[in-house]
C-alpha cells in the first residue's frame, strides 16, 4: 500500500483511538439517552395542556399557548439553553433561598428543562394537528350518544389522533436526539461532549466520524422502529383499503371485535 | 443598571447585538442560494439512471440528515481545515492556508441545507406532471431546455412551503456558528453577558431579535406563496 493511502486510512479508521477512548463514547451515549429520554417524555406530558389550550375557545388562553409555541419554535434552542443556564445564575440568591439552586447550577438539569420546554412546543403543534385531523362528525356522533367529554377524548378522538401523530412524533424524537448535541456546549459530557473532549486531547479527527456513526445509528434505528410501530398499529386502517389488499401478502390479518370488522 | 440602560444607554450594547444580527442574516442569506441550489442538484442526481451516483447521493442525505447539525458543522469545519492543511502540504505550499470561520460556516450550513432541501426538491419534481416533460420533448426541446424552460418555472410553487421550513431551520442553525468564533447575534449576546454579568437581558434581547426574523420570514413566505399560487385557486 502506498504511504498516502495508509495516511488516508488512518485518518478514517483508527483502532487505537477507539480502544483507548471508546468507553468515553459509550458513557456519552448513556448521557445522551438519559437527556433525550427524559426531555422527550416530559415534553410529551407538557404538550397536552399546551395543545388543549391552543384549541381553547377562550381567546386569551389560545393566544397564550400560541405565543408559547411561537417563541419556542421561533428562536434557536441554543439561545433558550443559554437563557436558562446562564440567565438562571442571575437569580442565584433568590434560587438559593427558594431551594432550587441545585437545579439551575447543574448543566444536566438545565439541558433537560430547556429541551423539555422546546420539544413541548413542537409536540403541542403535532398533537393539535392530529386531534384536528379527526373528522368533526365523529365527535358530534359521540356527543349524540351521550358520551362525556373525557369519554369522547379517550374512546373516539385519541385512538384516531394518536395514530396520525405517531410519525411526526417520531420525527420530533429524532430532532430531539440531534438537538441534544447542544448540551455539549454547556459542558455536559454527552456523546458530543465526550467526543469534543477526546478531540481536544488527541486532535484526531476520526473521533468525530465515530461520533457521527453512533448518532446516525441512533436516528436510523429510531426512524425504523417508529415506522414499524406505525405499520403495526395502522393494520386495521390499511386492511380496509382495497388498493393495499391487492399487494398484501397471502396471509391477511383482520382486526375486529367479536366478528365486527373495525 | 436597568435593562434599558444596558441595551440603549450611553454604553449600551444594542450596537453590538445589531452588528451580530447583521452577521446572522448575512449567514443565512449567503447560505440559502448555495444550499438550495446544491439540494436541487442532489435531487436531480438522485433521479439519474446511474445507480452508483444515486447511491452516493442517498448516503450523503442519510448521513447529514441523521447526525446533529452541530456535529456536521464540526466535521466540515475541522475536516476542511485538515484537508486544506494536507493539500497545501502535498502541493508543497509554504505557509498555512486558513479558511475564515464565516466561509467555513457558510459551507457547513450549505452542506446540511442541501441534504434537507433535496427531499423537498424531489417531492416537487415529482409533482410536475409527466405530460409537461413529454409535451416539451415532442416540441423538440433538448433535455437542458426542457428542464430550464418547462420544469424549473413550475418547481418553485410546489417547493416553496418546504423550502420555507428549511429556511426557518437555517436561520436557527446559524446560531450554531457562534461556537466557531463568528460574532453572530448569539455570540454578541454572550460577549455582552460576560462583560456585564447580566445574561438574562442579552439572551432575551437576542431571542427577541431571532423571533423577529422568523416572524418576518413567515409573513414573507406567506406572501410569496400567495403570489406563486395566483393562477391556482
Amino acid at each position: 500500500m502506498p504511504a498516502w493511502s495508509q495516511d488516508v486510512l488512518r485518518f478514517v479508521i483508527n483502532t487505537e483511538l477507539l480502544a483507548q477512548y471508546g468507553w468515553r463514547l459509550l458513557t456519552g451515549l448513556q448521557m445522551t439517552a438519559a437527556v433525550v429520554g427524559l426531555s422527550f417524555c416530559l415534553g410529551f406530558v407538557l404538550a397536552w395542556p399546551v395543545a388543549l389550550a391552543r384549541m381553547s375557545r377562550r381567546f386569551a388562553v389560545s393566544r397564550l399557548a400560541a405565543s408559547y409555541i411561537a417563541v419556542f419554535r421561533g428562536t434557536p434552542l441554543l439561545c433558550q439553553l443559554y437563557l436558562i443556564y446562564y440567565g438562571g445564575g442571575e437569580f442565584r440568591p433568590f434560587f438559593t433561598e427558594v431551594g432550587v439552586w441545585w437545579f439551575f447550577r447543574d448543566a444536566y438539569y438545565c439541558c433537560i428543562l430547556s429541551f423539555t420546554l422546546n420539544t413541548a412546543a413542537y409536540q403541542a403543534e403535532i398533537l393539535r394537528g392530529a386531534i384536528q385531523s379527526v373528522p368533526k362528525g365523529q365527535v358530534e356522533a359521540a356527543r349524540a350518544l351521550g358520551l362525556s367529554w373525557l369519554a369522547i377524548m379517550r374512546h373516539v378522538v385519541m385512538p384516531q389522533a394518536l395514530l396520525v401523530a405517531i410519525r411526526p412524533l417520531g420525527n420530533e424524537l429524532i430532532s430531539v436526539i440531534k438537538a441534544s448535541a447542544l448540551a455539549a456546549i454547556v459542558t455536559l459530557l454527552d456523546l458530543m461532549g465526550q467526543t469534543r473532549f477526546v478531540f481536544a486531547r488527541t486532535f484526531d479527527f476520526s473521533i468525530y466520524l465515530y461520533c457521527a456513526l453512533i448518532y446516525l445509528a441512533l436516528t436510523e434505528m429510531t426512524r425504523r422502529v417508529v415506522e414499524a410501530i406505525e405499520m403495526r398499529l395502522s393494520r386495521h386502517v390499511r386492511a380496509g383499503a382495497p388498493s393495499i389488499t391487492v399487494v398484501a401478502p397471502k396471509r391477511r390479518y383482520r382486526v375486529g371485535l367479536g366478528g365486527v370488522r373495525l | 443598571m436597568s435593562w434599558y440602560a444596558l441595551l440603549f444607554g450611553p454604553d449600551g450594547w444594542i450596537g453590538l447585538l445589531l452588528k451580530g444580527a447583521v452577521v446572522t442574516v448575512a449567514l443565512s442569506v449567503t447560505t440559502a442560494p448555495f444550499g438550495f441550489g446544491a439540494g436541487l442538484a442532489l435531487a436531480l442526481m438522485k433521479m439519474s439512471r446511474n445507480r452508483l451516483l444515486r447511491a452516493a447521493c442517498d448516503v450523503y442525505t442519510t448521513f447529514f440528515r441523521g447526525i446533529p447539525d452541530l456535529l456536521a458543522l464540526f466535521i466540515i469545519y475541522f475536516g476542511l481545515q485538515a484537508l486544506l492543511d494536507r493539500t497545501s502540504k502535498l502541493l508543497g505550499l509554504e505557509g498555512h492556508l486558513e479558511l475564515s470561520a464565516f466561509s467555513a460556516g457558510v459551507i457547513a450550513l450549505s452542506v446540511v441545507v442541501a441534504a434537507y432541501s433535496s427531499e423537498v426538491w424531489i417531492a416537487s419534481l415529482a409533482a410536475v406532471p409527466a405530460g409537461q416533460r413529454e409535451a416539451a420533448q415532442s416540441l423538440g426541446l433538448d433535455r437542458a431546455q426542457v428542464f430550464r424552460l418547462v420544469i424549473l418555472p413550475q418547481l418553485g410553487r410546489v417547493a416553496l412551503p418546504g423550502l420555507g421550513n428549511i429556511w426557518m431551520i437555517l436561520q436557527k442553525d446559524t446560531a450554531l456558528i457562534s461556537t466557531l468564533a463568528v460574532t453572530d447575534l448569539l455570540r454578541a449576546a454572550s460577549e455582552a453577558s460576560r462583560a456585564t454579568t447580566r445574561p438574562l437581558v442579552f439572551y432575551t434581547a437576542a431571542g427577541a431579535l431571532y423571533l423577529c426574523f422568523t416572524l418576518v420570514s413567515g409573513v414573507v413566505q406567506g406572501a410569496l406563496e400567495r403570489r406563486a399560487n395566483r393562477g391556482y385557486a
